[in-house]
């Protein structure tokens, strides 16, 4: 049985890693007593499936990891899916809460290959923000948007503007939304090709936050891996 | 308060690691402060991922978060790109735990484990926004003080240090606390209230007040260190808890976010050793031996993994192979997996005389973690000098009960540069490691030996203190006869300590208080984190020590004479000093002496002294392997003992 989780990364915890978020779910779900299903071999691990990363100091209200669990023994259920939010959340540092849990197909595509885009919001630092979005609106006025990248050492020449798929400023933010594939954009690339550059907001004592993750079906459709459907205990444990 | 986490978000977003600095770690705390609570800021002078799980700290922070009067946050140095930051923006030393300015606090409080992180001390004091010599703080300045290993020779930090505690620091922390709060809520206010409470806590048993003696030289030599003041020990004796029972800490284990060194549980099975192993400083100033009960060690096992999610546990001490009740211990951890997973079990300092086929059975039950035995030294004469009375047979069984239990790849430990050494010694490190393979290789296809030499360093304490340690190039040298020995044979690696480095840890290690002046020097010229090779830097050391005309070679390379004052003569581990002066007679007349867990007293002062004794749950050795552990011994000469309660002069 594979199930799916939406959490949250917000508050001090922003600064870990990755792989720290990776190391910190698995532990909770350790400590949950979950009926993890173990890779087979020499040194069995759990099997998880994580999302795309999310930079460190970046904030997400959507991030997403899909976990297997062995079936339960005839009627009883292994997992009791709908208490995984506050039982997981209890168990996780300040600032990670899971929002949602879901038993998905197991044949679904997985995340980091399902995910067609992503929906972030940039805080405006030091900026007028009317003049940035007069900046924004010269960059989707172009047809391209040429960038030289560094891939394995050599210099890769590509055009971010296709992967710009939203781009507005409200109030003092930059809301965006940014294709993963198959050329993803970061939104430091995106900051970097203003005029002026702008610089990563959270070095600027801004916030970057990943708002969204989305699916796009054959047929142009957007949905998320999971609705957020926010817990009450969400309010109380963000910090 | 000084919250500094708003000025500090924008700053973490541009250095490495910056999971480092943000606390959250499960089992931590947001203590509430107040008037009445003595604060301690809890400093490990390295970084935080060396630093989170020392056990020495969190053991402190618990028990001092326990008390109602007392409060304890932790920090950890400040990476070389955190701290320019900092410096940059007129941001102090924070806490981790409330981001809490370093002056907030009563007492800043530092683990000293390794010599190297003398500089960083003093740029932690500084961060901290305090003076760094302790003659030049106020009463608005917090208490600076330092406990750990290191402390046993604290001179060449003396100059920084306000108090140093020696031992066991479960028991004297809170009679620390007392002290300390009386001069907080009378205001620390009077020029004479940062003397008076040095003085009162100079009273206390194991703390130890630099300022409070004078140090008297005769040219290069050292004459004396007396105290000032009437009630103001002469000799400081170190700290001992008699019951590890008593002590089951920690109990809430911090369980980082981010990656660190020793990432698992550690349950520390037993405190203290006595081996005799004459080069190991930890075997020495920690005895007796004093296990932990089992059941309390299945407790702390299972309650820990229930509580931390590990898959994995460290049974800690300085030899855990030799815990009576280790094959059981193991094996019901193995067979009982917690949380729904299997627990493995790492057994750091595994001696290879006690290690049985039956352990190594056990631990590859549950998933395997790496091996690593520590012979340290190359050739029986050799073993014998150290008092480390393992034959090679001993090795030779437990590697190859390691391969035949499907290990791969065995690190070996070994010093150079240890006392009577010759090249044929130092050449049988190589051989070891080449039959080590030969062995491999009936069990392997493949097998890989790893083997790791590290420049000897005589510590104070030791039988080994009076030796002087191999020079640089000395050890360049032999580190270079191992290197062409072992070039061709293939499956043994060999990895080295740079003996630059060890040179200047052998000048902390025994140095007296002229040293703080070169300390100083060093860490005014950028020379923080000289524990990490990137950083290190030899020639800021050699400079420091000729602008202030001292002579690396007399301090490091020199052996010392019977009747030389040693800088830590006036402080006490409990060791007689005649004691270690037999011991290093008997180490150059290559005499092996026992282990007093299981044979009567030779009376080294460490019981005796403090009317405490070995908790030891068996009385008979664990079997298999050799001293004390079942081997024939009537072939090696041991030195006869002196009966037990025979009054000793303490100390020249």
């Amino acid at each position: 049985m594979r199930v799916r989780l939406r959490f949250t990364k917000s508050g001090k915890v922003r600064f870990t890693g990755h792989r720290d978020v990776a190391r910190i779910l698995e532990r909770s779900l350790r400590r949950a007593g979950l009926p993890l299903t173990m890779t087979e071999g020499f040194s069995p691990r759990p099997k998880l499936h994580f999302g795309l990363a999310l930079s460190t100091g970046y904030e997400s209200l959507g991030e997403y990891l899909d976990f297997d669990v062995r079936d339960g023994d005839g009627e009883a259920a292994a997992v009791q899916v709908s208490a995984l939010p506050a039982q997981l959340t209890a168990l996780l540092p300040p600032g990670i809460n899971v929002e949602t849990a879901a038993v998905i197909d197991p044949r679904e595509t997985s995340l980091q290959q399902a995910v067609t885009s992503c929906s972030w919001q940039l805080s405006i630092v030091g900026r007028e923000p009317a003049v940035v979005a007069a900046k924004a609106a010269d960059l989707l006025a172009r047809d391209t948007i040429p960038v030289t990248r560094e891939r394995k050492g050599q210099p890769v020449h590509d055009d971010l503007r296709p992967a710009i798929l939203r781009l507005e400023v409200v109030g003092d933010t930059i809301e965006t939304e940014l294709s993963t594939q198959p050329r993803g954009v970061r939104p430091a690339e995106l900051l970097a090709v203003f005029d002026p550059p702008m610089p990563d907001p959270i070095t600027e004592g801004g916030r970057v936050c990943r708002t969204h993750q989305w699916i796009t079906a054959a047929d142009g459709a957007m949905r998320e891996p999971l609705h957020a459907t926010p817990a009450p205990h969400a309010e109380a444990r963000a910090s | 308060m000084t919250d500094v986490w708003p000025q500090l978000e924008s700053l973490l977003a541009k250095v490495q690691k910056p999971a480092r600095y943000i606390g959250l770690e499960d089992g931590s705390v947001r203590p509430e402060h107040g008037a009445g609570k003595v604060a301690w800021l809890l400093v490990y002078p390295d970084t935080y991922e060396i630093g989170l799980p020392n056990q020495g700290l969190q053991i402190l922070y618990e028990i001092l978060n326990e008390r109602p009067d007392a409060v304890a946050e932790r920090t950890y140095a400040p990476w070389v790109d955190l701290e320019a930051e900092l410096r940059a923006h007129g941001l102090p030393l924070f806490s981790v735990d409330t981001h809490r300015a370093a002056a907030d606090f009563d007492v800043l409080a530092f683990n000293l484990s390794a010599e190297l992180v003398y500089t960083n001390v003093l740029n932690c004091i500084d961060l901290a926004g305090a003076p760094v010599r302790a003659a030049d703080r106020g009463p608005e300045h917090p208490l600076v003080c330092a406990g750990g290993h290191c402390t046993y020779n604290p001179e060449p930090l003396a100059d920084f240090l306000d108090f140093v505690v020696l031992g066991d620091g479960e028991e004297v922390v809170s009679e620390i606390t007392d002290v300390v709060r009386a001069w907080k809520t009378s205001g620390r206010n009077g020029d004479r209230s940062r003397p008076a409470v040095l003085r009162e806590l100079a009273s206390i048993p194991g703390v130890y007040v630099p300022s409070m003696y004078d140090v008297r030289y005769e040219g290069d030599k050292l004459v004396s260190v007396t105290p000032r003041f009437d009630g103001v020990p002469e000799r400081v004796e170190k700290r001992t808890i008699a019951d590890l029972a008593e002590w089951p800490y920690p109990k809430q284990q911090l369980v980082p976010l981010t990656e660190v060194v020793h990432d698992r549980l550690n349950v520390e099975v037993f405190r203290g050793c006595t081996r005799g192993c004459r080069f190991c400083q930890a075997g020495m100033i920690t005895r007796p031996v004093r296990e932990r009960p089992l059941e309390q060690v299945r407790t702390m096992v299972d309650a820990g993994l229930r509580r931390t999610g590990y898959d994995e546990v460290a049974l800690t001490s300085l030899s855990t192979a030799d815990f009576s009740d280790i094959e059981p211990l193991v094996r019901d951890i193995i067979a009982d997996p917690v949380n729904g997973q299997p627990t493995s079990v790492s057994l750091p300092s595994l001696r290879v005389d006690a290690f049985t086929v039956g352990i190594a059975t056990e631990i590859q039950k549950g998933r395997r973690s790496g091996l690593t035995f520590a012979p340290e030294a190359g050739s029986w004469r050799m073993r014998q000098v150290i008092n480390k009375l393992i034959r090679e047979d001993d090795l030779y069984g437990a590697v190859g009960s390691a391969y035949s239990q499907g290990w791969r790849r065995v690190k070996l430990y070994f010093l150079t540069g240890l006392p009577t050494e010759t090249d044929i010694d130092t050449l049988g490190i190589a051989d070891l490691a080449r039959n080590c393979i030969e062995i491999g290789r009936e069990h392997a296809k493949n097998p890989s030996v790893t083997v790791s030499v590290g420049g000897f360093v005589p510590k104070p304490f030791t039988p080994f203190q009076w030796f002087g340690q191999n020079t640089v190039s000395e050890l360049h040298r032999k580190i270079g006869l191992l290197r062409d020995s072992v070039r061709k044979q293939r499956g043994v690696q060999l990895k080295w300590h740079d003996p630059k480095a060890t040179a200047i840890e052998g000048l902390a290690s025994r140095g007296d208080r002229r040293l703080g002046a070169v300390i100083e020097d060093v860490w005014r010229h950028g020379g923080t984190f000289q524990e990490w090779s990137e950083r290190f830097d030899l020639d800021l050391w050699t400079d420091a020590m000729a602008r202030h005309g001292l002579d690396l070679d007399w301090y490091v390379y020199r052996h010392r004479t019977e009747d030389e004052v040693l800088p830590w003569d006036h402080l006490s581990a409990g060791l007689h000093k005649d004691f270690l002066w037999q011991d290093w007679r008997d180490a150059l007349a290559e005499v092996g002496l026992e282990d007093c867990r299981w044979t009567p007293c030779y009376d080294c002062g460490a019981c005796t002294g403090y009317s405490i004794e070995h908790i030891v749950a068996s009385a008979t050795p664990p079997a298999g392997g050799s001293q004390g552990t079942g081997q024939d011994l009537q072939f090696v000469e041991l030195r006869s003992r002196p009966r037990a309660g025979t009054p000793v002069e303490v100390g020249a």
